[in-house]
């Protein structure tokens, strides 16, 4: 959508809770229509990272810019896929109702969502393969399911970011490959993703860029180019050898 | 006192027609309490405007109810942000916070409460309704209060629905749309400490939480659109505040809170045992009635793979063959019998063609599913 600046860039993003920096004075540059992962040890910040981006958490010092602009200006262009845990799954709702809920945004205060938002959640839960559970109360969904769900709600986003924080976590090979399909197609299409991603082995073979972190930023860059033994023994402290530059 | 009473009587009517709206935003706006799994922050704020009550009283000299709402409304609201405060910026956890907000602001109303008992006024009797409400107090003007704010909280979740719905399920997303959530935190907040504050005079500060939970409790067990749930709520809350009257104004001398608030607790206790999906009864039910299908599944595609090595699939077998068999009783058997999926003759049992077919494709399915 812009060819100068950067999808996402941060200069010097210091968070911590308590006493402890959670992230360090991270500086990052993420170009428009990757499909990047972050990955890094447990504790490394990178959930951290991606609600830092969102506005979710205040940082101690530092700037995020969306397209060159602070996130607040920007929040029709970013789609968010929080945890799954985030949320009480009993909550008296539907599926088809959760999908709605990426409309809101564009939908902007008090308007309620019509046939034009229904049209587009349905068409959401078709691409995620959950058409037949749009009525199902949500708590009766797997675990699968219910990141689909989520996938679907930030599918109606139609934002030009996605940020994704686990979204394969606890999911069964099928429903990881549907994920891996449609973010890939997101990004045939032009769109930048962020993905929080714990399986180093399917780096490679799923992402072209990388971010490596733990508290600091490590190194980010193409995967053919950075994923390797030197990067991953850095982040994750121990002597790593994955088998995957072969 | 007669039930004919209880249409013309005029206090009485005033009463039941407080009570009832009571009763319904109590329930509509405890829906979301229970949801933004605030349950105990009701218990709280209640306590919390007691001291509210002394000082408006102390300051003003009379026991205008009006004065005295504003004074518990004031209190309430700071109880609640002191307790949103001391999560937010302490590592206390918010059972905690509740417990300390709510005795501390309790045990300074009690005292000024005591204070202002001896003081040498006339006006001074009667402050100690609020600990448990007084409902024949009710007039009609409170009641008046009561249905504009329970129709301007409406107008407010009406208009809001959408925001207060997003934000009840997940916070951060609702930020991340660019929602203040902040804004709408205070709205819904504020909306519940009037709710309680208006129930003071009636319930009273000790079983108002009561009043704001139980029906949202009930209404859930019934539901599983958000909806439906408010609306159900409100419904409860409304015959809480109606039953409980008139039970109290049948039974000479009966307290009226505590009645109405036993009413939604039936409510609560009905809902939890007999709700067709999440009740207690029917999970049981059904619980019992998978384990029986289980078993007769399990004895059903035992005795197909007995029966499957020979030609003739009817071909009878003994019954002792299925003593080692785990979940296996003689009322199997007899199941299997009646829905004709074997023949029993003597000691021996044989499979019948359609129980074969339904047997094999039982164990197929199995077979997938575990796949």
């Amino acid at each position: 959508m812009n060819n100068n600046l950067p999808a996402i860039q941060i200069d010097d993003l210091t968070v911590a809770y308590d006493y402890k920096p959670v992230l360090w004075d991270i500086d990052l540059v993420i170009p428009e229509g990757v499909l990047m992962a972050i990955v890094g040890p447990n504790g490394a910040g990178k959930s951290t990272l991606i609600k830092s981006i969102l506005g979710i958490i205040k940082p101690i010092a530092g700037t995020v810019q969306v397209f060159g602009k602070p996130y607040k200006k920007q929040v029709d262009k970013v789609a968010y896929v929080p945890q799954k845990g985030s949320v009480d799954w009993d909550f008296p709702t539907t599926a088809l109702d959760v999908v709605m809920m990426g409309t809101y945004g564009n939908l902007g205060w008090i308007k309620r969502p019509g046939q034009k938002e229904k049209k587009v959640s349905l068409e959401a839960l078709e691409k995620v393969g959950m058409l037949e559970f749009k009525s199902r109360q949500i708590s009766q969904l797997s675990g699968g399911q219910q990141q689909r769900i989520f996938l679907a709600r930030a599918l109606v986003q139609n934002a030009e970011i996605y940020l994704m924080d686990e979204p394969f976590q606890g999911v069964d090979a099928t429903t990881e490959k549907a994920i891996i399909n449609i973010l890939k197609e997101l990004r045939q299409a032009g769109k930048t993703l962020i993905v929080v991603h714990h399986d180093l082995q399917t780096v490679p073979e799923y992402f072209d860029w990388v971010t490596f972190l733990n508290v600091k930023g490590i190194a980010s860059g193409p995967v053919m180019e950075i994923f390797n033994d030197d990067n991953l023994t850095k982040t994750y402290g121990i002597n790593y050898k994955v088998a995957v530059n072969q | 006192m007669e039930l004919i009473d209880f249409f013309t009587d005029y206090t009485l009517r005033t009463i039941t027609l407080g009570t009832a709206i009571l009763g319904a935003i109590c329930g509509m706006l405890g829906s979301f309490a229970v949801l933004r799994k605030q349950s105990l922050l009701g218990d709280a704020i209640s306590h919390a405007a007691l001291p509210g009550i002394a000082i408006a009283f102390l300051i003003t000299g009379v026991k205008d109810a009006n004065y005295i709402l504003i004074g518990a409304l004031v209190s309430g609201l700071v109880g609640t942000f002191w307790i949103k405060g001391i999560v937010k910026r302490t590592r206390l956890k918010s059972d905690t916070a509740l417990g300390l907000i709510l005795s501390l602001f309790f045990g300074f109303g009690m005292l000024l409460l005591t204070f202002i008992q001896k003081m040498p006024n006339a006006n001074q009797a009667g402050l100690d309704k609020y600990l448990f409400g007084q409902a024949a107090t009710l007039v009609e003007k409170d009641v008046w209060i009561m249905a504009i704010v329970t129709g301007i909280s409406l107008l407010v979740l009406l208009l809001f629905w959408k925001e207060l719905k997003l934000l009840l399920f997940d916070v951060d997303y609702t930020k991340t749309l660019g929602f203040n959530t902040r804004f709408l935190d205070i709205l819904i907040t504020t909306f519940i400490v009037l709710a309680i504050v208006l129930g003071l005079q009636t319930v009273g500060v000790v079983l108002m939480s009561a009043m704001l939970l139980a029906p949202a409790a009930a209404a859930r067990q019934w539901t599983n659109s958000l909806g439906v749930m408010v609306v159900l709520a409100s419904v409860f809350g409304a015959f809480s505040g109606v039953f409980g009257t008139a039970i109290s104004a049948s039974q000479n001398n009966l307290s009226t809170g505590p009645v109405i608030v036993l009413v939604a607790a039936t409510f609560v206790v009905i809902s939890f045992i007999f709700s067709p999906s999440r009740g207690l009864l029917f999970r049981e039910i059904r619980f019992r009635k998978n384990r029986r299908e289980i078993h007769l599944k399990k004895t059903l595609t035992f005795m197909y793979h007995i029966a499957k090595n020979h030609e003739n699939v009817s071909h009878p077998h003994t019954i002792r063959i299925l003593n080692n068999f785990q979940g296996f009783t003689r009322k199997t058997l007899t199941k299997l019998e009646e829905k004709q999926f074997i023949q029993i003759q003597g000691n021996d049992w044989a499979m019948t063609e359609k129980g074969y077919v339904e047997a094999k494709s039982i164990f197929n399915q199995i077979g997938k599913e575990n796949d």
